[in-house]
């Protein structure tokens, strides 16, 4: 009599194989590439890390430059052009005060590299909202198809998204890991306070990643990229610290000085 | 044997090799889908250029003899750097003290980085961190090796093991015999340090730890950009010779004897106080202690900015 057993194993087998490969060939998203259409999440249900609560920045690299306000003409540091150095050797503090413009020194390129405490909180489902208590500022980021606004400020529009390392490649795509924001239509403003300027055409892109100590200390360090044609000869890039806090001690909003 | 035995044999022979291929497919498939991106992490291979704007001052020659601005150090830690001089590293067995795994963050070198493969599997045994001037490069043992007894000799490299941790790689060094150029260490030392990379930027962040000369953990950050231009993997490393240090002497300064406390005092107007260090100047509150005693220069010290060390264009090189 004629055995199949043998041969349906086989069969079986030879299957397994064929459907492997294909999903290995074909995978879309890596581990357990989805076949299904992905379900739209909110992005703070979608959130990979939370980056919500109190921080307080930690200030060890460039301290005198960030501490305190540098002396005029002080500019190592950023990759500034000559339109740049033209403007800072202009600069006058006393100018700033009489027009208003105490907050040029706040503006989004440069707060996060300022001694400061956040406040990061979900506003929406898809909006981060972020305050400073140096200057008294806000950042708004809006993850999704939000409009840009019309006006340019401080702060300017930052959209949001939760980014992964690796995009893909043989079916390669790791999980979003971390918050990236790009921020444009941002006032022209200052780079450290003593008028080192970025134009309004300035563009910037942060990453924050957030790490956890053995000791249970919660850190997230802040990789941030300005770039400006008009003033800065490459890219500026600047890293931040922040350790999350239990509550908000230490919150102390103050208003934007030109002066300290 | 008849044709139909025959054929049963042959159905029956290449249905079970099929079965046995087919098992051994599906293990292979099913090792590589525990992780069906292939290596885990992220590359990071490939060579870094430091370019020293979130640290522009430690590492090169704008650090001044004494400047403890921003550092966590405890009492000891302040007794200890008061008491340095630079002539100490003339001392042969300190000689290349500096070039430590802390110079990775405090110092300005680039980084050329390599991982070294286990051949059979292709998982990565190492990670090698490299190009630095002086100093051998920094080995990252991915393998799940421990870390050797407290009591194992220390050296100016380390022991550093090294796991992913979200695409990031996180190392753990222990084992540190020697500091950077003027910031005490004890041989308690440890660091984590994290390589993070978005895109062709590579920041690198490092926790450093020292129950004897540091009350908190001190957190420091450099930014690496994506470099064409290949590195050498390492340079002649440091070697001792005689510097005129006689045997047996110790340069320091006595309390009360360093005259470089002050030196960032007259340049830049920061008082004393802060330039000693201590964990509450990292805070952003240290701003109002010292708010009344800071005094802003009017400009840029003039023998700074002979040097080009108050910055200007061009000063910084684009990367290729």
């Amino acid at each position: 009599m004629f055995r199949a057993k043998p041969l349906l194993v086989g069969a079986a087998g030879l299957t397994s194989i064929l459907l492997t490969m294909h999903g290995r060939v074909y995978g879309q998203g890596g581990r357990g590439a989805a076949v299904a259409p992905p379900v739209q999440q909110t992005a703070r249900a979608a959130a990979p890390v939370d980056p919500t609560g109190y921080w307080v920045s930690m200030i060890t690299n460039n301290w005198r430059l960030r501490m305190v306000p540098p002396a005029k003409g002080d500019y190592i540091g950023i990759p500034i052009s000559a339109a740049a150095k033209k403007v800072a050797d202009a600069w006058d503090m006393t100018k700033d005060e009489a027009g208003g413009n105490e907050c040029k020194y706040y503006g989004a390129a440069s707060i996060m590299y300022q001694p400061t405490r956040l406040h990061i909180a979900w506003q929406d489902d898809n909006t981060l909202r972020m305050d400073t208590d140096a200057g008294t500022q806000t950042r708004i980021f809006h993850f999704g198809n939000a409009a840009s606004p019309p006006a340019r400020s401080w702060q300017g529009y930052s959209a949001a998204m939760w980014e992964s390392r690796r995009a893909g490649g043989r079916g390669a795509a790791s999980p979003p890991r971390h918050l990236k924001v790009t921020t444009t239509n941002m006032r022209s403003a200052y780079l450290r306070k003593n008028g080192v300027p970025y134009s309004d055409s300035a563009v910037l892109t942060e990453y924050y990643d957030l790490y956890r100590e053995p000791d249970g200390t919660v850190m997230m360090v802040v990789t941030a990229v300005v770039e400006d044609p008009v003033y800065l000869e490459q890219r500026y890039i600047v890293v931040s610290h922040f350790k999350r806090q239990a509550d908000a001690s230490g919150w102390d909003p103050t208003p934007c000085s030109a002066r300290w | 044997m008849g044709p139909h035995a025959l054929f049963r044999e042959m159905v029956k022979r290449i249905g079970t090799a099929t079965a046995v291929l087919s098992l051994a497919v599906l293990w292979v498939t099913s090792t590589s889908a525990q992780n069906p991106a292939g290596p885990e992490g992220i590359e990071l291979s490939g060579n870094w250029v430091s370019r020293n704007f979130t640290e522009s001052i430690s590492g090169t020659q704008l650090l001044k003899p004494f400047d403890a601005l921003g550092y966590p150090l405890s009492e000891a830690g302040r007794d200890a750097m008061v008491s340095y001089t630079d002539e100490r590293l003339s001392m042969p067995e300190r000689q290349c003290d500096m070039f430590s795994p802390n110079y990775l963050l405090l110092g300005p070198p680039p980084l050329k980085i390599w991982n070294e493969p286990e051949l059979r599997t292709g998982s990565t045994v190492a990670w090698i961190v490299g190009g630095w001037l002086d100093i051998v490069p920094m080995v990252i043992w991915m393998d799940g090796r421990p870390h050797p007894s407290a009591y194992a000799p220390h050296s100016n490299g380390g022991f550093s093991t090294g796991t992913w941790e979200n695409d990031v790689l996180t190392v753990r060094t222990t084992h540190i015999s020697g500091g950077v150029r003027r910031m005490p260490r004890s041989d308690l030392t440890t660091m984590t340090t994290r390589f993070s990379r978005h895109a062709d930027i590579l920041t690198v962040t490092a926790r450093i730890e020292d129950p004897v000369h540091l009350a908190e953990p001190m957190y420091v950050s450099r930014e690496f950009q994506s470099s064409n231009t290949p590195l050498n993997p390492s340079t002649v490393p440091c070697v001792s010779v005689d510097e005129g240090v006689p045997v047996g002497k110790v340069p320091h300064y006595l309390p009360g004897e360093n005259p470089f406390v002050d030196e960032i005092t007259k340049l830049y107007g920061v008082p004393v106080e802060a330039i000693l260090g201590g964990p509450e100047t990292m805070y952003p509150e240290y701003r109002k202690k010292i708010r009344d005693k800071y005094v802003r220069p009017e400009k840029c010290p003039p023998t700074e900015a002979e040097r080009g060390f108050c910055g200007r264009p061009g000063l910084y090189a684009p990367v290729n």
